[in-house]
């Protein structure tokens, strides 16, 4: 018997989806794991997180750098009350091992999953390893809805027993080239099965509000939750990396202005001028301009048709996230029961 | 066609070994056409590793020839005599050439000159660039003519990653991102509508993944080798 039918109609029943589904605009965490067996730092920065955010993503060996796994972290992040989102790239499994670290996962009391293709095994510590990619993002989110919905594996077998039931997300980057066929690749993840989509980071809301204004006309928001990226800047100096190094991120100018303006009393001054409180003075000036720059960047995305929610992504920056949320008034984090069929259904005709 | 590069000089001389008599093969096909291996090369390093045993106080006996294909029996029948005389052979051919000796003569002690590197075409005078992952299954009918296996660092088949910036790919700024490539291509020939297609999961068994490949054509057989 296929555990949908008693899901209440829910894909997975997590928190995420449960929140999105009764309408309420989500916020979505991140969490780095430990280049380490150190499993008290993911109870640590668990701790910084609860209450604030509605699900956690856990990375993937994020650029390809080895950290503890993220079914290992998510398992721990379980343990602690979390609700992890299980980020999985194609870089480094093949079809078979996809399939199998997801029954794992589910097993372990994981209900989402971010299927990335992840970043190349150059950028990381092992650039001299080979690499997978045997399938790609979308290709993985059409595999593991069909492991939900169809009940069968890749190869096209049945389960024999239970199936592993995600709520199944994707990225999207919508400033990566070619910009005009973004809206065009989101579609293709809809097609393929996706539940939410998480984009990369937004700091353009103008240029985010066009790629919008496409998935509208697409009818995208539609059919698919979509929390747009966002992140604390922690000062000029990673503002402008960010704008000049990574792809798919536009940095306005103006930001960085801002970041500038909040350091004024030290301006013009050189390293050897600054004595330590200085500096401290200036790094606590800079990052409060961050948060208030990530505050109002959510509440400007907020305003834009079709954005569901947010994923806030402050990695090795725990500590801003409750601030951030706060700010922006979306805590405390609503809490949505599972609710038995009958009441469901209610709730539906009283609303 | 196959391009190679050649090994260092170094590398030549430890493969070599203690080896007195040393036959270095030249390639007349692919390996010549990229200047890695041809007659020209196979003098060359000739009488590099003549100068410089002999500078090292141990001089060899080092010959060339060049064949011109190293990867069929009848062409490597013309030097056998030379293998036979060689302690060892350096192959400037190919990884298939250097196979082809070692298969072809079984007693010979063989050792390859060059790094076979991809399967690919001279994009400008002394500039080569990967094309095909012989993959076994083309689908470059899908890609308007650019293979977004063996181009793209991912091998990716439902469209760029998001690592594509500027027409480049996120690996380095020297490699152009394949699916941007295709996607201009098809803009400009107004056949966009390709790529919303959901390209399923690739069948690798026509590629490494299945295992060696050979390909049998009954068609072509002799009789006496039928069956």
């Amino acid at each position: 018997m296929s555990a949908s039918s008693s899901n209440n109609g829910y894909l997975s029943g997590s928190n995420l989806e449960r929140v999105l589904r009764a309408g309420h605009f989500a916020v979505t965490g991140e969490l780095g794991p430990p280049q380490s067996a150190d499993g008290e730092v993911i109870r640590k920065k668990a701790a910084l997180l609860r209450g604030c955010v509605d699900a956690v993503n856990i990375t993937d060996n994020q650029t390809a750098i080895v950290r503890m796994s993220s079914i290992g972290a998510g398992t721990i992040l379980v343990q602690e009350g979390l609700e992890p989102v299980i980020q999985m790239t194609c870089r480094d499994r093949n079809r078979l091992a996809i399939q199998s670290d997801l029954l794992g996962a589910y097993a372990l009391g994981m209900r989402n999953l971010l299927c990335l293709t992840g970043d190349h095994q150059t950028f990381g510590n092992h650039p001299t390893s080979k690499n997978v990619f045997d399938m790609d993002s979308i290709q993985m989110v059409r595999m593991v809805t069909a492991m939900r919905d169809e009940r069968i594996f890749q190869c096209g077998d049945p389960f024999k027993g239970p199936e592993p039931r995600f709520f199944v997300g994707a990225a999207e980057s919508p400033f990566a080239a070619p910009v005009e066929f973004r809206p065009y690749r989101l579609a293709k993840k809809v097609k393929a099965g996706a539940n939410f989509i998480q984009t990369q980071l937004v700091y353009d809301v103008p240029a985010f509000a066009t790629f919008m204004e496409k998935v509208r006309e697409l009818g995208l928001h539609r059919e698919v939750f979509i929390l747009a990226g966002v992140g604390p800047l922690k000062g000029p100096g990673m503002a402008r990396y960010m704008q000049e190094s990574v792809p798919g991120i536009l940095v306005p100018n103006e930001l960085i202005e801002r970041l500038e303006a909040a350091a004024a009393p030290w301006a013009g001054k050189s390293k050897d001028e600054l004595t330590k409180e200085d500096k401290k003075a200036r790094a606590a000036a800079w990052q409060a301009e961050g948060i208030q720059i990530c505050i109002e960047l959510i509440q400007q995305l907020r305003q834009i048709e079709g954005v569901a929610g947010v994923h806030l992504m402050a990695i090795e920056w725990e500590e801003a996230v409750r601030p951030i949320v706060e700010g922006a008034g979306l805590y405390p984090r609503p809490v949505v029961e599972v609710q038995s069929t009958q009441a469901a259904g209610a709730e539906v005709a009283h609303g | 066609m196959i391009v190679a590069e050649q090994k260092s000089l170094d590398e030549l001389k430890t493969l070599i070994g203690s080896a007195e008599k040393v036959l270095v093969v030249g390639c007349g096909t692919c390996v010549t056409v990229c200047f890695a291996g041809g007659s020209r090369e196979a003098a060359i390093t000739s009488s590099s590793l003549r100068m410089a045993t002999k500078l090292d106080g141990s001089p060899k006996q080092v010959t060339d020839v060049t064949v011109q294909r190293q990867c069929e029996w009848e062409y490597l029948d013309t030097i056998a005599e030379q293998v036979k005389d060689a302690d060892v052979v350096l192959s400037l051919g190919c990884g298939i050439g250097v196979q082809a000796i070692a298969e072809h003569f079984p007693e010979c002690w063989v050792v390859p000159g060059l790094n076979t590197s991809f399967l690919g075409l001279p994009v400008e005078q002394g500039v080569w660039a990967e094309r095909c992952a012989a993959c076994g299954d083309c689908i470059l009918g899908l890609t308007g003519g650019i293979c977004p296996i063996a181009r793209c660092s991912k091998s990716l088949l439902n469209g760029p990653c998001g690592g594509s910036e500027g027409g480049h790919c996120e690996v380095s700024p020297d490699i152009p991102c394949a699916w941007q490539l295709i996607y201009d291509r098809l803009s400009s020939q107004g056949k966009l509508h390709v790529l919303l297609d959901l390209q399923p999961p690739k069948n690798w068994r026509t590629s490494r993944d299945g295992g060696p490949r050979k390909i049998v054509r009954e068609d072509l057989r002799l009789a006496s080798q039928e069956g």
